[in-house]
């Protein structure tokens, strides 16, 4: 008896201590949202917490009015799709060319991933190359460099071994050569570890900054990402040039900042919820994955 | 009948058309630039490339060896990594422990679902969120100020000693739910049957955990920590980058925003590839080091 109430308290008082942590994450993320809702300058008396004092939309009309915003919205965008498709393209066939026990040169390749994974070349070095081949301010930096993943590689070797062979032994016979069979027969059937990936790298692309950081100076190639970093970043002069173009008194640099930040992570908080399953698979199929 | 080695590769071509791509972009992507390492051993100038700059052998080490400014960039590294490491990394086994403990149902799955939320935020995102919260009329200065427990805003972001604090903290918070999943699958491993025995015999809840739940995962716990361990030099580059200001780099600058300072503001190449080498070897050292540790004291360990 004494231990059930015991008990019965433990799970009170752990479903409390939930209530809390889970208030700790949202509280901060709906304090932004009230803020992009609120007036620039009464916002900086402070005491806004859950909701806008003094509702406007001005923000949100302001920064879709930059034509640049939309620019850089559909970079990111491009950059994740065409990147995403590329990276499961590239990293997939090599994946089920590996997959095949007597593929020629097979042991030399695992090696040389295994050697990536200790030592890499480090971000100058890296540098130099990327950009002595031509990458920099150029679209393709953002997909080249990452097409190939040997991580996620053999995550999806290992799936595709655990397939049942005989279905590809009957497409063979039917005489389909090696690309009909990853087309039509290996990719349907893997689509769990390709959503996973897909969704990791989709969730890289959509967020770097480093990549425009490093190798973008031209301004039409900037991801959202980069923008947002700019508007975080510049110093007082050039961030209050840039909102000065509006002039109001209704924003400040900060409230259309936080209208920004909302608009940008809006897709993936959209997604999120569906693709929960996704990247829980995911965490068990590769271990630990960044 | 052994079919030489054009043979064989003739009848696989159309794998071999797979796996080259990636093959390639290994190539390119990964081994070349670990051959311009040697930039860390020459006075590089871009004009002359790798094959003509001077070698200069181990002067770049030296130099930075030497230098004060290493050593508080060090230092600043070291700090915020040893605190990520204290306070999270216990954290998430406490979190993933307590979830753990949730009955399967619409509380547990919400619950879960919120704390791996921040994970997929970016740091700029967050950078600004942060900035955002800790400014003098943010969340955190205005719930402080109504609660009485402060006069005046508190100026997070420009005092350099506050630093180490808001970057270790932000990261757990990004982070700390994320870290639980590896857990929280071994511990769904865990046969049932031994909890029932343990109950029947008596034992409490905290006992459960102790002797049933800890054990379960402790294989995940080495590994995580000679992980953690191994990575306590590589910093978090994004967050220092969105979080650093003119007022606080003394506390904010780490390994891996000083690499790219020097080498990509200041075109200082071979010095700053030489930081980096150095922050590697070091790496893979401590990676070592905490793999023999943890075999000695837990009998697991990685490698």
């Amino acid at each position: 008896m004494r231990l059930e109430r015991g008990e019965a308290l433990f799970n009170i008082c752990n479903k409390i201590f939930m209530v809390f942590f889970v208030a700790i994450i949202v509280f901060p993320l709906i304090n932004i949202l009230a803020l992009s809702f609120n007036d620039g300058y009464d916002a900086m008396k402070g005491g806004i917490y859950l909701f806008p004092r003094k509702f406007t939309l001005i923000n949100y009309k302001t920064i879709l009015q930059d034509p640049t915003i939309y620019r850089a919205f559909s970079i990111t965008v491009a950059k994740t799709v065409i990147g995403v498709a590329g990276h499961l393209l590239i990293t997939g066939m090599a994946a089920y060319a590996m997959s095949k026990s007597y593929l020629v040169g097979r042991k030399v390749f695992i090696r040389m991933g295994i050697i990536t994974m200790f030592f890499n070349g480090g971000m100058i070095p890296t540098f130099l190359v990327v950009k002595s081949l031509g990458l920099a301010n150029n679209f393709w930096v953002y997909i080249i460099p990452v097409l190939f993943s040997f991580y996620d590689m053999i995550i999806l070797m290992n799936f595709f071994r655990n397939l049942p062979e005989s279905i590809e032994e009957s497409a063979k016979i039917d005489g389909a050569n090696m690309f009909q069979i990853f087309f039509r027969i290996v990719f349907p059937l893997s689509l769990p570890a390709f959503s996973t990936i897909a969704l990791f790298h989709g969730v890289y692309q959509w967020n770097d900054f480093f990549v425009a950081k490093l190798y973008m100076t031209d301004k039409s190639l900037y991801p959202i990402q980069y923008y947002l970093y700019q508007l975080l970043t510049s110093t007082g002069a050039a961030s209050s040039a840039k909102a000065g173009v509006y002039i109001s008194k209704a924003f400040t640099t900060q409230s259309l900042q936080q209208a920004t930040m909302i608009i940008t992570t809006l897709p993936i908080m959209l997604v999120y919820p569906f693709l929960q399953k996704y990247f829980i698979s995911g965490m068990l199929l590769g271990g630990v994955k960044e | 009948m052994k079919r030489t080695f054009k043979e064989k590769w003739m009848s696989q071509w159309q794998l071999q058309v797979m796996v080259w791509p990636s093959i390639i972009l290994l190539i390119v992507f990964s081994f070349i630039p670990m051959f311009g390492l040697i930039t860390a051993f020459q006075d590089y100038s871009p004009l002359t490339g790798f094959f003509a700059s001077e070698f200069v052998g181990l002067d770049n080490f030296k130099a930075f060896l030497g230098d004060s400014d290493f050593y508080n960039v060090l230092t600043n590294t070291l700090a915020i990594s040893l605190l990520k490491l204290l306070i999270g990394f216990p954290l998430e086994i406490v979190l993933a422990i307590l979830i753990n403990e949730l009955r399967a149902g619409p509380f547990k799955r919400v619950t879960q679902t919120i704390s791996y939320l921040p994970h997929f935020l970016s740091w700029v995102i967050l950078g600004g969120m942060i900035i955002s919260w800790l400014s003098s009329s943010g969340l955190v200065n205005s719930l402080l100020m109504s609660l009485h427990l402060i006069q005046e805003p508190l100026p997070f972001l420009t005092n350099p000693n506050a630093y180490w604090w808001v970057a270790t903290l932000t990261d757990i918070w990004k982070e700390v739910g994320w870290g639980t999943i590896l857990y929280l699958a071994a511990m769904a491993g865990i046969d049932p049957s031994l909890y029932e025995a343990a109950k029947v015999d008596g034992a409490r809840k905290l006992k459960r955990i102790w002797h049933i739940t800890l054990p379960g995962i402790s294989q995940i716990i080495v590994l995580m920590f000679v992980l953690r361990v191994g990575s306590v030099l590589g910093s978090n580059l994004e967050q220092a980058l969105v979080l650093q200001s003119s007022s606080n780099i003394q506390r904010s600058e780490v390994i891996d925003l000083y690499v790219y300072h020097l080498g990509l503001t200041q075109g200082d190449f071979s010095f700053a590839t030489a930081v980096g080498i150095f922050s590697s070897v070091v790496s893979v050292i401590l990676l070592l080091l905490a793999n023999v540790l943890t075999k000695r004291i837990h009998n697991s360990s990685i490698f």
